[in-house]
């Protein structure tokens, strides 16, 4: 166990310029994990490890440990797995591309902060590895930083984030106070003392970490302009693992979210919401990328459902067959732009089997899984999260995941048609040098596409699957009832599925391919809606209006404030002192008045120490000290003698 | 009459000090201009026998000539971090006044006059000692601002930090001179029997208690007393700034937590009340301010009303109505762990602006730092290092401190305050990050291209050492800091 | 004929307000640090006045250390004040705001 964790630790030291060494040691890592997974099925009971003692002092005592159960190993398999063979890909993508080192030593420290997220024994190792993988996605956002746009991406990822992980942060605290452990094992087996109020409490708290990192409604506006990275970044981070924490969290968390039926259906809702939301922008976006990352958000979306419900096995089952296609799809899509030099645009694309015919494969291998068409992995993992929510009776859940399947599948081969079939519509230019990938980044490729077929059959039979043997342990609601569910029933789901996808399917052919000018006399004919889809609902110019204008607005009322109302004050002041010397003016007793009756004068008082009576002068700061003081007084006056003295 | 012996034994590092001080004003006049930095060396060799002195002290608990002077572990922690912080300030000034052609032996000599009045600061437990200390300790640090004599700016700096500083502790004074008159001592002991006799339905307890909060709240920068801040930190030479930010900071914040809880205590929940006030409008001025500016060193200054902000929820803890001695200790303590931790990331912030000083211009705009990632890894790195703790980001010591204020919040009930600081914690990673996206993510133009040339000397790597390791280390392992705190808080009735 | 105590409370009340006062609306750096020094005075006040009325000699020693300590903090003043002034060629505060914003 101590090598394994200095194998992880080892990634730290990993500067290697060829960044050889830096898949090497994620490989090296994945091959412990893998040990640690066999260890694991062997033996499926919690083993700790405790490295060293982290915190200590007064009441609070942290080590810093880990908790190695099913859960954490298969997250553990799928972050090493996955973020190795998306290394070897990146060795060839990024291949002459500038700050080769940098980029491996981010993704490096990713790799190390997302192994201490899920394995992390205790949840303020939870928290360090969820702020690491925040900064790093930040930096690697920021990776291209000569683009402004990838720079306020990045910003932007960042702060979004930050506003999840305070709430998270204050969970922490909560459950400290609740706990006085934060160790999982001891705070979790403690939730029943807990009043389902503050069991809510402290699960909305983690929810809105859960939404900010996962980017679930309303904070998911900033995984799609993530997509400003290097696309194995975006593979890696916002596809495959680091979005899949609050996922990781919810589970690891069920017991209290079981609790607090409120919270739960906060989730539900939340994730069917985001699912449905996610996959009408993604119908029209024209950016490759794009269109994975809104169908990245709505997927995650699945997975919130999934939780929502309670079943948590089928949401880990989601994460893990979505890693596999996604990451697949992304990686795809990063070879399609590697061989056109760049392009991004599906509009510009065309046509394209022929000239990259392993890219083209994967692709719809990737295609047929996410649209969940059997028996490719997704299909599996998303019709048991449908069927947990219709035998559970949140029918209008099922509703919306089931649209958002049929739109999934729509807009998911709208893409493959757009982007290799019919006319090329490719740049003459770039025509010309279209080329396959090199193996570095085909055969990764080729696993992965291996992995999305057959991912999903580690779930079959459904509810009875292995995967679902090895999470029980840790993944079963508390006091659920289990439930017998005829097989008829799960058929007709199945098969409702089935044609939910197979249908989406269709119409994307029908427009795209059968009859090519359909797509535009519909967008012209609703025009109204689809300028909302393409536009995303105006969330960003919704957001930029309620929060970051009234900031700026707010900094130039400042500004007037200081130019005209206390310019003008102070002037007065100054004209009053003058005009009269030294003697008893006007002017002199309303500065005195002023100082007294602070209650007229709270205005000013606001203005001024609000921000810009920093006009540099001496007696206006030791007028803000003693009108601060007169306040200070008049209060506790107030306070004491419950009037005021004034 | 005599000074008995024991009493000079107790307050042998401060002699120490005030001996070096002395020494290195003799032998400026007569000394070699090429042989200076020799008094520099004395000065932080002074600086680490008072350091295992006092280490070696710590825990016992002595009073000193009749009770005016305490030296317990509260004192001894911060007269700690008081040591290290200037002989950082020292180090850093080495290099840092050639290159300000300022090289004059007389700074060091001030730097150890202002911590002599620090370390009276925090071992005061006579409102007539605390004041002599702030008095000697701003009086240097006047000095030591316009110490750049041939810029206006500097002047300008340390003109308006000495007439407001004199302003404040006039009102400072006066409100000692009417608790002397209500209590009839200065004592802190006979303070609190005389604010509990009295209470606060005295004005003269009240109008004094209200003056002297506010004297120290100027002092330590909180809203609405922190006006002069950003103009003198702007102004001050860099080291100056750093030492004025961290050392008269922490010094400030002892002797006003000493003062409230010891002289005060009787009337908890009104001072804590009205520090909580303060608080919030520190933590929200100083981070929403903090995000508009260009000059770093006036965003450093920001960011430092912030922290003081942040330290100040410990302090509302520690007064807080209902909280058991457990906890309110733990607000205590939380804030010395936050402003040791506080210290080593704002020096380090504080060294590379320092360093990053181009022949003839201050690299302290904003703009400066344009593309430094290309031009000097290394120093772009630790900058980022800095700011990333500044911001309270795991795994760094930023973090910690953070995390154990907030949590003393919520232990005593005051989640929302929690929230708050949280919120506007989420919000300093906006002006923080903005320094590491200009650095990394911005191309250098042609002109800091060719400027290569980092202002580094060897002893400012020691004090880049110093503030990384304390970052980092105190970050990963911060145990052993955490329980000296604890264990040295201030004993609580 | 005693001077009852609140007769010099409210005589150095007043004085430490018109200190204050001319802190705030004085121009001139020099006058300014005289009012500071009518603060620190009235403060004096204060202590005597307690001192003699609470027959307690530590007021008084708080006076020498309260003047010893002014009288530091003007040579300092003044000195800061002339080098101020070699630059602005000027004692009016108005004219220093170099450093704002």
């Amino acid at each position: 166990m101590a090598v394994l964790i200095n194998g992880f630790l080892g990634h730290k030291y990993s500067h290697d310029l060829a960044g050889r060494i830096a898949f090497g040691s994620v490989g090296l890592s994945f091959l412990c994990a893998l040990t640690v997974f066999m260890g694991v099925m062997a033996d499926p009971t919690p083993r700790e490890v405790i490295a060293y003692s982290w915190i200590f002092g007064g009441d609070l005592h942290v080590n810093l440990g880990f908790l190695i159960d099913p859960l954490s190993a298969v997250m553990l398999m799928v972050v090493t797995g996955v973020g190795f063979l998306i290394h070897v890909y990146s060795v060839g993508y990024m291949h002459g591309e500038e700050g080769f080192t940098r980029f491996f030593v981010y993704m490096n420290l990713f790799m190390v902060s997302m192994l201490l997220l899920v394995m992390g024994n205790n949840y303020l190792v939870l928290f360090i590895g969820w702020e690491g993988v925040g900064l790093c996605s930040y930096l690697l956002i920021g990776y291209y930083f000569h683009k402004v746009s990838a720079a306020k991406a990045a910003t932007k990822a960042f702060v979004v984030n930050r506003i999840g992980d305070a709430g998270f942060l204050l969970a922490i605290f909560l459950m400290f106070v609740n706990f006085k452990t934060l160790d999982y094992t001891k705070a979790l087996a403690n939730v029943g003392q807990l009043s389902t109020e503050m069991a809510t409490a402290i699960a909305l708290c983690l929810l809105v970490g859960a939404i900010g990192k996962s980017a679930q409604i309303p904070l998911y506006t900033w995984l799609p302009d993530a997509m400003e990275g290097p696309t194995p970044v975006s593979a890696l981070i916002h596809a495959a693992t680091m979005v899949t924490a609050g996922v990781y969290m919810v589970v690891r968390n069920h017991v209290l979210f079981d609790m607090a039926p409120v919270a739960m259906a906060t989730v539900g809702i939340i994730g069917g919401l985001t699912a449905l939301f996610a996959a009408t922008i993604g119908l029209v976006q024209n950016d490759i990328k794009r269109v994975l990352a809104y169908s990245t958000v709505s997927q995650l979306g699945y997975m919130f459902l999934a939780c929502g419900v309670g079943a948590y096995t089928a949401a880990i089952f989601h994460l893990v067959t979505h890693a596999f296609f996604k990451a697949l799809l992304f990686l795809s899509a990063g070879a399609v732009i590697h061989s056109l030099n760049g392009e991004q645009d599906i509009r510009k694309m065309g046509g394209l089997s022929k000239k990259i015919p392993i890219t083209y494969k994967v692709f719809l291998i990737g295609t047929l899984a996410i649209a969940g068409i059997p028996p490719l992995a997704g299909f599996w993992s998303k019709d048991e999260i449908m069927a947990h929510a219709f035998v559970n009776h949140y029918y209008v859940l099922y509703l919306f995941a089931a649209i958002g399947a049929f739109l999934t599948s729509f807009y998911m081969f709208r893409l493959t048609y757009l982007t290799f079939y019919g006319q090329s519509r490719v740049d003459p230019e770039v025509d010309k040098h279209i080329h396959e990938s090199p193996p570095m980044m085909t055969v990764p490729l080729m696993v992965l596409a291996g992995l999305a077929i057959l991912g999903g059959f580690m779930g079959v039979p459904p509810e009875h699957g292995w995967l679902h043997g090895f999470l029980a342990s840790v993944a079963t609601p508390l006091g659920a009832v289990p439930h017998e569910v005829s097989m008829g029933t799960l058929m007709g789901l199945m098969a409702v599925a089935i044609s939910i996808a197979l249908g989406g399917w269709g119409l994307a052919h029908y427009m795209y391919s059968v009859k090519p000018g359909m797509a535009d006399e519909w967008s012209e004919r609703y025009a109204g809606a689809y300028r909302t889809f393409l536009n995303k609902y105006w969330v960003d110019e919704l957001y930029d209006a309620i929060i970051v204008e009234p900031c700026k607005r707010l900094g130039q009322i400042w500004d007037w404030f200081d130019q005209n109302v206390i310019d003008r004050f102070i002037r007065g002041i100054g004209h009053g002192a003058d005009a009269s010397g030294a003697g008893i003016t006007w002017t002199e007793k309303h500065v005195i008045y002023a100082g007294l009756n602070v209650v007229g004068y709270a205005n000013h008082l606001l203005a001024w120490s609000w921000r810009k009576l920093q006009t540099g002068m001496v007696h206006h700061y030791a007028a803000v000290i003693v009108i601060g003081l007169f306040i200070l007084v008049h209060f506790l006056f107030v306070w004491l003698l419950g009037t005021s003295v004034l | 009459m005599s000074i008995p012996l024991a009493d000079l034994v107790t307050i042998l590092p401060e002699c120490l000090v005030v001996l070096a001080a002395c020494v290195l004003f003799v032998l400026d006049p007569v000394m070699p201009a090429s042989k200076k930095d020799f008094l520099a060396w004395m000065c932080v060799g002074t600086l680490v026998v008072c350091f295992f002195i006092t280490a070696a002290g710590m825990g016992e608990k002595t009073f000193a000539f009749s009770n005016l002077v305490v030296v317990d572990s509260y004192a001894s922690f911060w007269k700690l971090l008081l040591y290290v912080v200037s002989g950082m300030t020292i180090l850093l000034s080495i290099g840092y006044l050639k290159e300000e052609r300022i090289d004059l032996a007389e700074f060091y000599g001030f730097i150890m006059l202002s911590l002599t009045g620090m370390m009276i600061m925090v071992s005061g437990s006579d409102l007539l000692v605390i004041y002599l200390g702030i008095e000697l300790m701003s009086i240097s640090l006047y000095i030591m601002c316009g110490f750049k004599r041939f810029e206006a700016k500097s002047i300008e700096a340390s003109a308006k930090y000495f007439i407001l500083g004199a302003f404040s502790s006039g009102l400072l004074l006066y409100g000692i001179s009417l608790i002397f008159g209500a209590a009839g001592s200065t004592q802190l002991v006979e303070i609190a029997a005389a604010v509990n006799a009295r209470g606060l339905d005295d004005p003269l307890v009240l109008i004094a208690m209200m003056l002297i909060i506010v004297g120290f709240a100027f002092k330590v920068a909180a809203v609405p007393f922190h006006m002069w801040t950003p103009d003198v930190y702007q102004g001050a030479p860099t080291t100056v700034t750093a030492f004025m930010a961290v050392a008269s900071k922490a010094a400030s914040f002892a002797a006003f937590l000493r003062v409230l809880l010891e002289g005060f205590g009787g009337v908890k929940p009104n001072w804590s009340g009205l520090i909580l006030g303060m608080c919030i409008l520190t933590l929200i001025l100083g981070n929403i301010v903090a995000i508009v500016q260009t000059n770093i060193k006036r965003m450093l200054a920001y960011s430092s009303i912030a922290h003081a902000g942040y330290a100040l929820i410990g302090v509302v803890v520690a007064g807080w109505m209902g909280t058991g001695a457990g906890v309110a200790s733990a607000g205590v303590s939380s804030i010395m762990l936050y402003l040791a931790i506080y210290s080593f990331m704002t020096m380090g912030a504080f060294a590379m602006v320092a360093i990053l000083r181009r022949g003839g211009l201050e690299g302290e705009e904003l703009d400066d730092f344009t593309g430094l990632a290309k031009r000097h890894k290394g120093a772009a790195f630790l900058m980022m290092l800095f700011m990333i703790s500044l911001a309270g980001i795991p795994p760094t010591a930023g973090f910690i401190g953070k995390f154990y204020l907030f949590m003393a919040a919520v232990n005593a009930g005051l989640t929302w305050l929690a929230v708050v600081g949280l919120v506007f914690a989420a919000v300093s990673a906006f002006y923080y990050l903005r320094v590491v996206m200009v650095m990394y993510m911005r191309e250098p133009s042609s002109e800091q291209e060719l400027e290569t040339r980092l202002a580094l000397s060897p002893t400012a790597m020691v004090v880049l050492a110093f503030a990384v390791a304390g970052v980092v280390f105190l970050g990963v392992y911060p145990g052993p800091l955490v329980s000296i705190a604890t264990s040295s808080a201030l004993p609580l009735p | 004929m005693d001077v009852p105590v609140e007769y010099y409370l409210a005589l150095s009340g007043l004085v430490f307000l018109i200190g204050l006062v001319g802190v705030l609306v004085r121009r001139n750096i020099i006058i300014i640090l005289l009012s500071i020094e009518l603060m620190l005075n009235a403060t004096n006040i204060n202590f005597v006045a307690f001192s003699s009325y609470l027959g307690n000699l530590a007021g008084q020693v708080f006076v020498f250390f309260a003047l010893t300590v002014a009288a530091a903090e003007v040579a300092v003043g003044l000195a800061i004040i002339i080098a101020l002034y070699r630059h602005h060629e000027s004692i009016n505060v108005d004219d220093f705001s170099l450093l704002k914003w």
